[in-house]
């Protein structure tokens, strides 16, 4: 009979340029390691069945649901969470200032979704159209917005005009 | 915007005191809360409609390393006092966990308290529980037949309310009016959702004697509800309102989740905590909304005049009752919408059954009797060949006839009803609109262009408590709020509940702003706990730009009424002579002659010999008042001031359908809104863009649906379907305001804006669309699959031949 393996595996990622490693059950998604292993609680948990968005994290930039990933999968790999979007402590970054100046969230449950969302699809396409930005958040569900003030805010940050309101 | 009073912070743009701490991860939910040694709860749920338990076996659980409790009902209920209805009936008897029977899918039966979620959910797999499954309803109609199994056999019926009301000749009406009609309507239970499920963290002290609870939850006496069932005197409870709640529009109740974990925390001695997963959520959360059959008949002349309406609201609450049968309750504040139909008779029946209990939904069930309403409306239109727009102009009550007094006893406060319609028409435009459905009409797309007038009762009162229950005598319904000016002279606001996005941080420190003539960022707004906090009913019935905006505006008003007072002594001038600007004050005549802020405080706080005879030391007012128009118990025919503002809303929309799969588009969309004074336009502005997101889904998508065994068919977000981006168009909201006369800066509630003319709206635009067609659909939501069936149907009463009979 062979020796029971550990059931426990180790951890090791680069969230928000910072380097973090926890021990954790295999069965750890990475928005539980996230939250409950490394105290970044800005990402949160909606629907645990990669619906709602509301886990969206960025791994290797690319926008992944926190939810439908075990932290063992993406060991050695780097995260940005909403905690890791502004330039510096302190401040804000252009799409989050957009955010609270086009008063694009109400109970900002969905925010670091959205912004995560929001911050892929600007990276990838600057000057985005409205059509475009639905497209980027439509994995995103909000059910305080209806979604016209985060259009508005994407617009702001892009330079794109916009009034508040 | 029309007859705006001039403010310096009340109705400006500002950005939202909440927003920096959420777009930077810094919000604080209730599952961001961490306590050591806290334990997490598992739930082992009723597989069935309706069953007996037979026996349940914990021992394989319990054994579990890292389990701390299995708890059944059994052992838990001896030491609890029921949840009670909103309505007379006491022996519709409500607790956490069931005890002998279970009455609805998903109720809770055992709960496993463990050092870590996971172990509580293997655990909970180990729970055997025998049960001997028995007669089932899931019909609301067939629950109200005599013979029908009952949900509650000790309350002796599966109706918990039933009750007609007759406001005004209605019989006569009828027989006068040159027509009438009659159609029923369906509203299918949906509900608002929020992407936050449930979250309750408790920690009970032994020493202090003290539960501390951090609940996600939005409920009116929430803190004492939660004491009594644990009997526990109320301040043996703090409830911490300073938790960030995701989202809630009405339905974050969760009494039965606090009362379970405060009970496992009191027992154990352990912090515990209960976080809903979605399905967890969606079959036993307890969140589902109004579900109601309304049949209706109208009465009206040949030029459109609406005579009088017969209403009857058969309303499916589910297995248990909370306030849900009260939902029936709160429309009779508008019972007529916004026209000028001049008696009604109403009856509101509350069924039990064997689903999901019903909580509050955005509107308190307004929404659905707005669109019982206004299907109406557009049948009487199409059956006199008078278009949809003009009916209503004919309908509406007249901007010169306010405050009116509608059939069942409520004046509504203000409006200009034809005014927000022009310009919501105006906005469109419509005649553009006309051109474009007829455009898609061409191009072989079923068009339709949607119309709604809706009422928005607001101010949050409680008259459907007394109305509904004669027992119940409530007529207080008060909020408050406290403002205190510390030695450095900056100000902080105090509020008593917890915010689920409203914003209210922004609404406060702008009215206290305002009055002090201090800028609004400059001024710190708490959520007190439930042990310090003044008395508050929660955020619920489009009441805090109301209650709490007029709560705090009093507090404020308190604290330079005292700076004004020790002005005056100071200055040796009556306080008459003096002038307050930028929070100070100076002699009108001499404005030299002032005393600043900072120098106001100073004595205020440390220069007792300068303080006018006999006034306390310090700086801080608190403000407490009850709701305007409150105060009263209804007639015994059941009329009452139901809530005091109310705000309108016109929707113009364009639709087409893809007649080979039923799919919907909406191509334009356009709010007119009138909620009065509006505090902080960006907010009312997101809320009313919220709300028509909200109704989109009501109307056309959301929906849980229970099989005829009584199994939720739609529990996770891959069945029950929230719009999204894609789905929701762009919204043009065009304002118009009319003050109200009963607020302190005019301003109407405005949290379930969109929502409430919304669905109606949608439902008149699909209607129009399938009108040429013949078809037409009058339940919701109208999915894809509905709509088709609804083509298919007129399409073969198109081609088949009627047959005689033989």
């Amino acid at each position: 009979m062979s020796a029971p393996t550990s059931p426990l595996a180790t951890v090791e990622i680069v969230v928000n340029g910072t380097r973090r490693r926890a021990v954790v059950e295999p069965r750890t998604t990475l928005v539980d390691f996230l939250r409950d292993h490394l105290g970044l609680t800005g990402t949160h948990v909606g629907c645990e069945h990669g619906i709602c968005g509301a886990c969206s994290v960025l791994l290797e930039g690319d926008p992944v649901r926190a939810c439908c990933l075990f932290a063992v999968q993406v060991d050695g790999m780097s995260v940005t969470t909403v905690e890791g979007l502004a330039p510096a402590r302190g401040q804000l970054s252009k799409l989050q200032d957009a955010f609270c100046e086009a008063h694009a969230l109400q109970c900002g449950y969905c925010t670091p979704g959205m912004l995560i969302a929001c911050h892929d699809l600007l990276a990838r396409n600057p000057h985005p159209s409205e059509a475009e930005i639905r497209e980027a958040i439509g994995g995103n569900l909000c059910r305080c917005t209806g979604y016209q003030q985060i259009v508005d805010a994407v617009k702001l940050a892009t330079g794109q005009g916009a009034a508040h309101g | 915007m029309a007859d705006t009073p001039p403010f310096r912070y009340v109705g400006k743009h500002r950005r939202a005191v909440e927003h920096r701490r959420f777009v930077t991860g810094q919000g604080r939910y209730a599952a961001d809360i961490r306590l050591p040694g806290l334990l997490h709860v598992a739930i082992v749920a009723s597989p069935h409609a309706s069953a007996r338990i037979l026996s349940i076996d914990t021992a394989a659980a319990l054994a579990m390393p890292g389990v701390h409790a299995v708890l059944t009902g059994e052992e838990m209920q001896p030491e609890l006092d029921p949840m009670l209805p909103g309505v007379d009936a006491p022996e519709v008897r409500r607790f956490p966990l069931a005890r002998g029977i279970v009455r609805y899918a998903g109720e809770w039966v055992v709960a496993v308290a463990a050092e870590t979620r996971a172990i509580a959910e293997d655990a909970a797999e180990l729970v055997e529980v025998e049960y001997e499954p028995t007669p089932h309803v899931v019909d609301p109609e067939a629950a109200i037949h005599p013979g029908a199994p009952l949900v509650h056999p000790a309350h002796g019926s599966n109706v918990i309310f039933r009750r007609e009301f007759v406001w005004g000749p209605v019989e006569q009406d009828f027989t006068a009016a040159t027509h009438s009609l009659s159609y029923r309507v369906r509203w299918s239970r949906s509900a608002t959702v929020p992407i936050e499920t449930f979250v309750c963290t408790s920690a009970w002290n032994d020493a202090t004697g003290i539960l501390d609870v951090w609940a996600s939850i939005q409920m009116p006496k929430f803190p004492d509800l939660l004491a009594r069932c644990l009997r526990l005197p109320g301040n043996a409870v703090r409830v911490h309102f300073d938790v960030d709640v995701g989202g809630s529009y009405g339905v974050k109740r969760g009494l039965k989740h606090a009362i379970l974990v405060g009970y496992l925390a009191r027992r154990l001695g352990r912090p515990v905590r209960f976080l809903e997963d979605r399905l967890e959520n969606m079959r036993g959360g307890d969140m589902q909304g109004p579900d109601r059959i309304f049949d209706v008949a109208l009465a009206f002349d040949g030029d459109g005049t609406i005579r009088s309406m017969r209403m009857r609201a058969l309303d499916d609450v589910g297995a248990y009752s909370g306030r849900a049968p009260l939902q029936l309750g709160k429309p009779v504040g508008a019972i007529v919408g916004p026209y000028t139909i001049g008696s009604v008779a109403y009856e509101a029946i509350s069924v039990l059954t064997n689903k999901t209990p019903q909580e509050a939904v955005r509107g308190f069930g307004q929404s659905p009797t707005n669109y019982a309403i206004e299907i109406g409306l557009d049948k009487v239109a199409r059956f006199l060949g008078l278009d949809r727009i003009e009916l209503r102009r004919r309908n509406l009550i007249p901007a010169d006839r306010f405050p009116y007094l509608i059939p069942s006893g409520t004046h509504y406060d203000s409006g200009d009803y034809a005014a927000v319609l022009d310009k919501a028409l105006a906005a469109a435009p419509y005649a553009e609109l006309l051109r474009q459905r007829d455009a898609l009409r061409a191009e072989g797309k079923l068009a339709g262009i949607g119309i709604s007038t809706c009422l928005e009762p607001s101010g949050g009162n409680s008259s459907f408590e007394p109305l509904f229950n004669p027992k119940n005598t409530t007529t207080t319904w008060m909020d408050s709020c406290l403002v205190r000016v510390d030695l450095s002279g900056a100000v902080t606001a105090v509020m008593a509940t917890s915010s689920s996005g409203q914003a209210h941080e922004t609404l406060v420190s702008t009215v206290v702003g305002e009055v002090l003539q201090r800028h609004p960022d400059s001024i710190r707004v708490i959520h007190a706990d439930s042990l310090n906090a003044l008395p508050s009913n929660s955020p619920v019935g489009s009441r805090m730009a109301i209650m709490l905006g007029g709560a705090a505006a009093g507090a404020a008003k308190r604290v330079r009424a005292k700076l004004l007072r020790i002005a005056a002594h100071n200055l040796g001038v009556a306080e008459a002579e003096l002038g307050w600007e930028d929070g100070s004050a100076f002699v009108m005549t001499d404005p030299s002659r002032c005393l600043t802020w900072a120098r106001l405080v100073e004595i205020a706080h440390r220069e007792f010999h300068s303080l006018p005879p006999g006034m306390e030391p310090g700086l801080q007012e608190k403000f407490v008042w009850e709701v305007p128009t409150g105060g009263m118990l209804p007639t015994p025919d059941g009329r009452i001031q139901m809530y005091p503002c109310h705000s309108f809303e016109a929707h113009v929309v364009l639709a087409s359908i893809d007649p080979e799969t039923g799919k919907v588009a909406l191509h334009r969309y356009v709010v007119g809104h009138d909620c009065g004074v509006m505090i902080s336009p960006d907010v009312v502005h997101g809320m009313t863009y919220g709300g028509v997101a909200h109704g989109l889904g009501a109307a056309l998508m959301e929906k849980f649906a229970f099989s005829p065994e009584g199994q939720l068919l739609s529990g996770s977000f891959m069945d029950y379907l929230l719009p999204s981006a894609q789905e929701v168009p762009a919204i043009t909201i065009v304002d118009h305001c009319t003050p109200s006369p009963l607020t302190e800066f005019g301003q109407k509630g405005s949290g379930e804006a969109g929502y409430l003319g919304g669905p109606a709206a949608i439902a008149s635009a699909i209607n129009d669309a399938l009108a040429p067609e013949g078809a037409a659909v009058d339940a919701l939501p109208m999915t894809p699959a509905a709509i088709w069936r609804a083509l298919r149907a007129a399409m073969v009463a198109r081609t088949e031949p009627v047959r005689e009979p033989a």
